[in-house]
């Protein structure tokens, strides 16, 4: 059987020797369970060595892969050259992050705001150790699983328009993460999160496109908690105005 | 170069190395701790493990089965002393993730859950979904930000130790967004790095999984320990090797051969019934079950698949909605990679490389052979796995033994004094020009993904399942011509800024060093035990002359030098290594014969 082909055409940026973002084309020999990763592997194993590119677990869960495939925000390791067929498959790296090389971007900016939302459990009764776990029903965790399900892949932030307008936006993924502290059963933190939440990059920041959870590879559906926020800022306004001791009664 | 200084530098920021960061830190808010990453902490490799962590939680478990399960499990080569120090935290560092916000799986009264695992006697795993890894990762990650005398180097890489005066004093690095290099002087160092499941072809591990801090020490005279056991795990995707957990059979899978028999009755491992019963069938070991594989392949009863001979992982009497929600992401894996709906059709598998049990020589406190240095998870050799590690027990390492490494290295950072700058600066240098020279190497003709790939197929023709002399000694002389070739190896990027092809090609250098410690420690021990099966006349466990750690010891382009060293054996004396029907009347023989000595 003669060996069937594709063309993977890549935006190449070598900042150290090229001026500007340049097309570069590659034929890559492919069978119908190869991955858009698997395509970028073969390029950079057998054709061009030159290639960079992250990529770690191959499935889906190490967040590390996400690059633009015709347009669109994607994981490489979990989308397939066969559902792109005939061709050619435009790649590119994530839309509204620097580019440091070809399809690597800077995560610094993401992982400042990650930093900066108290993204840990600050517990509304602390426990010892002896004491033993914090009860939780299956019902509490469902409040926040869905949330704490994010791979930190920044698709949705390569997704959301407002990002790419006001690279100060919280964004999608950051704060699906704080929401997801914040409903925690076992968290108290929720008062101290709450300048980030309503800081005009915060929650308000958002102009409710959704393009956001449509690109989640992991269904974490960040729409959904900021627009949860959006209601709880609401209230923290009114209540401000209501309640002499301030927001967080 | 620039020049940090720390009290304690940690490489790697999976889960070893960030429980390890957050125990000094709280041991000691004062001391300065460097954590560096080639990736972002959590892109690291413990993202990806599934199941779950043992840890004695339920009121008719005991420590002395958790103990037990581990040591006969491991085939008697684990340190006795070490497995009770481990089996005794384990539970205390599961609550500590619950307290920091790791969202375990529950119980409908709101405790944690625990579910089956291979080889375990009694229900202990603790579980978030089948996302356990990733959720300990995460929740690790998060908790360290905490911290502000973490001072995180992220994908920064590390290409050598600095070692001095007999002690370990810092590590260099190469920051990979810019290709400039780093000297970490640090009075303590922890190696976390991981495993080095990517010497072999077919593995569950990321394309990060390269044994770089293994070989690091290794090239400093620390020797490897008990490097020929390498699990394959029996559940995978054909072709990329991609894991399906373990805990698909804890929760109730069947796995069957091409007439759809549950083949594993036939290997000392039945009854079969219908429900799983722990420590047999589904629920054997690891390494029993991939070599039951093995031998229905021989005979023709598995199922072709163009990535190979395949069985079948049966999950659909277990419904859509169990698996739904204690398997999720082995769901969305067999649909979006394989095109199978696993609640209407059995997944295909077969055996992959998943682990390597062996590592770097660590006393039960996780200190190295040489001063100064520590290490803590799937690079290191603390002694709890022997010849097979039971699922669930390793991520349960990287809690128990990274806050006593991080403990641990801090103590010794306070008791010893910084090293002499100009000569960490001077060996700083010499790392770099060495790094420096395979980009600059104008005349090379040998390609690394070429050299890796043929490492790779050597390895898992020599050293897989079962081994033999003749083929072990293949794989060895291969790889002795592969380092050679090594030195004329060429690359198309020469420049500083996220030249990954260069950090691959040091990856490759770290592989090729590991592989040969592998595979020579493999050909030496002439014996079977636990993953290490031999047909070469070997096929038999032998305690007179191989209840033994070997270890591997660098030798620069040569081959490497073999020794052994003795196990420590407290209260378990080397036994009956059975499962099943078999496995239960064993384990009432050990009780009857305790029970007349007391």
């Amino acid at each position: 059987m003669p060996e069937r082909t594709i063309e993977i055409q890549v935006l190449r940026y070598r900042p150290e020797q090229d001026e500007r973002p340049f097309w570069q084309s590659y034929t890559v020999p492919f069978t119908d369970d190869m991955s858009v990763l698997q395509g970028l592997q073969h390029i950079k194993d057998d054709i061009d060595g030159t290639l960079s590119f992250r990529w770690s677990c191959r499935m889906a869960i190490c967040g590390s892969c996400g690059m633009m495939v015709d347009g669109r925000p994607e994981l490489s390791c979990k989308t397939f050259l066969r559902d792109l067929l005939p061709g050619p498959v435009r790649i590119e790296a994530l839309s509204h992050f620097p580019i440091e090389r070809d399809l690597v971007v800077s995560v610094e900016p993401f992982i400042r705001k990650l930093e900066g939302i108290k993204p840990y459990l600050i517990p509304k009764e602390p426990r010892t150790l002896a004491e033993g776990e914090y009860r939780q029903t299956p019902a509490q965790l469902a409040q926040f699983d869905q949330f704490s399900a994010c791979i930190n892949c920044l698709l949705c932030y390569a997704a959301c328009p407002q990002f790419g307008l006001d690279g100060e936006f919280t964004g999608p993924g950051v704060l699906a993460l704080m929401h997801r502290y914040n409903v925690d059963s076992r968290d108290g933190g929720r008062a101290e999160r709450l300048p980030v939440m309503n800081a005009e990059e915060g929650v308000w920041g958002c102009t409710a496109v959704g393009y956001c959870s449509e690109v989640c590879p992991k269904g974490v559906d960040p729409a959904h908690a900021v627009n949860q926020n959006k209601v709880n800022s609401a209230k923290d306004y009114f209540l401000r105005f209501l309640s002499p001791k301030g927001a967080s009664a | 170069m620039d020049i940090f200084k720390a009290d304690v530098a940690i490489v790697g920021a999976g889960g070893g190395g960030l429980r390890a960061a957050i125990a000094a830190a709280e041991a000691d808010p004062a001391a300065s701790i460097a954590l560096v990453s080639k990736v972002y902490p959590m892109r690291s490799h413990t993202v990806a493990a599934e199941g779950g962590a043992a840890a004695v939680t339920q009121a008719h478990d005991s420590l002395e089965a958790h103990f037990h399960d581990t040591v006969s499990g491991g085939d008697w080569l684990c340190e006795q002393d070490v497995v009770e120090y481990f089996v005794a935290r384990a539970h205390d560092e599961m609550v500590q993730m619950e307290h920091w916000g790791c969202p375990w799986s529950r119980t409908p009264d709101g405790r944690a859950n625990v579910r089956a695992f291979g080889g375990m006697k009694i229900e202990r795993t603790w579980f978030a979904a089948d996302k356990t890894g990733f959720h300990m990762l995460h929740t690790l990650f998060q908790t360290s930000i905490r911290y502000p005398s973490i001072r995180r180097f992220d994908e920064h890489f590390c290409v050598d130790l600095v070692v001095d005066d007999g002690r370990v004093q810092g590590v260099v690095v190469i920051d990979v967004a810019s290709g400039e290099f780093k000297l970490i002087q640090a009075r303590s160092v922890v190696i976390a790095t991981g495993g080095a499941g990517r010497v072999f072809r077919e593995n569950t591990n990321g394309g990060i999984v390269t044994g770089d801090g293994m070989a690091l020490a290794y090239r400093h005279g620390v020797p490897l320990r008990d490097m020929e056991f390498v699990q394959y795990h029996p559940t995978c995707m054909p072709g990329t090797g991609l894991l399906f957990t373990e805990a698909c059979r804890g929760e109730g899978g069947f796995l069957l051969n091409k007439d759809g028999y549950r083949y594993l009755q036939d290997y000392g491992l039945g009854p079969a019934e219908p429900t799983p019963r722990n420590k047999a069938m589904e629920l054997g070991p690891r390494d029993r079950l991939s070599q039951a594989y093995w031998h229905e392949k021989q005979k023709g009863r598995t199922v072709s698949d163009p990535h190979g001979e395949v069985v079948h992982l049966d999950l659909r009497h277990l419904g859509e909605k169990k698996l739904r929600e204690r398997l999720p992401q082995i769901y969305e894996l067999a649909v979006e990679y394989l095109g199978v709906d696993p609640a209407k059709a059995p997944i295909p598998v077969l055996p992959a490389v998943h682990y390597t049990m062996g590592g770097i020589a660590a006393d039960g406190r996780t200190a190295a052979p040489l001063q100064g240095l520590y290490s803590v998870g799937e690079c290191s050799s603390v002694g709890i796995h022997g010849a097979n590690r039971l699922g669930s027990n390793s991520l349960t390492e990287l809690l128990v033994f990274g806050k006593l490494a991080g403990e641990e290295a801090l103590r010794h950072a306070k008791r010893v004094a910084h090293g002499n700058a100009s000569v960490a600066a001077a060996r700083a240098e010499a790392a770099r020009a060495q790094a420096q020279a395979l980009v600059l190497r104008g005349d090379g003709t040998e390609r690394i993904a070429a050299l890796r790939r043929e490492m790779a197929r050597s390895m898992e023709d020599g050293c897989g399942i079962y081994r033999t002399a003749s083929t072990m000694q293949a794989t060895c002389d291969k790889l002795a011509e592969l380092k050679e070739r090594y030195r004329r190896v060429r690359l198309d990027d020469t420049s500083r800024v996220w030249n990954t092809e260069w950090l691959l090609a040091i990856e490759l250098g770290y592989l090729l060093d590991v592989a040969q410690a592998m595979a020579h420690s493999a050909l030496a021990r002439r014996e079977s035990r636990g993953s290490h099966q031999r047909l070469d006349g070997f096929e038999q466990r032998d305690d007179v002359n191989f209840l033994k750690h070997s270890l591997a010891h660098f030798d620069g382009a040569g081959a490497p030098r073999i020794s052994y060293g003795d196990v420590k054996i407290t209260r378990s004396p080397p036994g009956t290594r059975a499962y099943g029907a078999a496995g239960e009347q064993a384990e009432a023989e050990r009780k009857a014969k305790e029970a007349a000595h007391a």
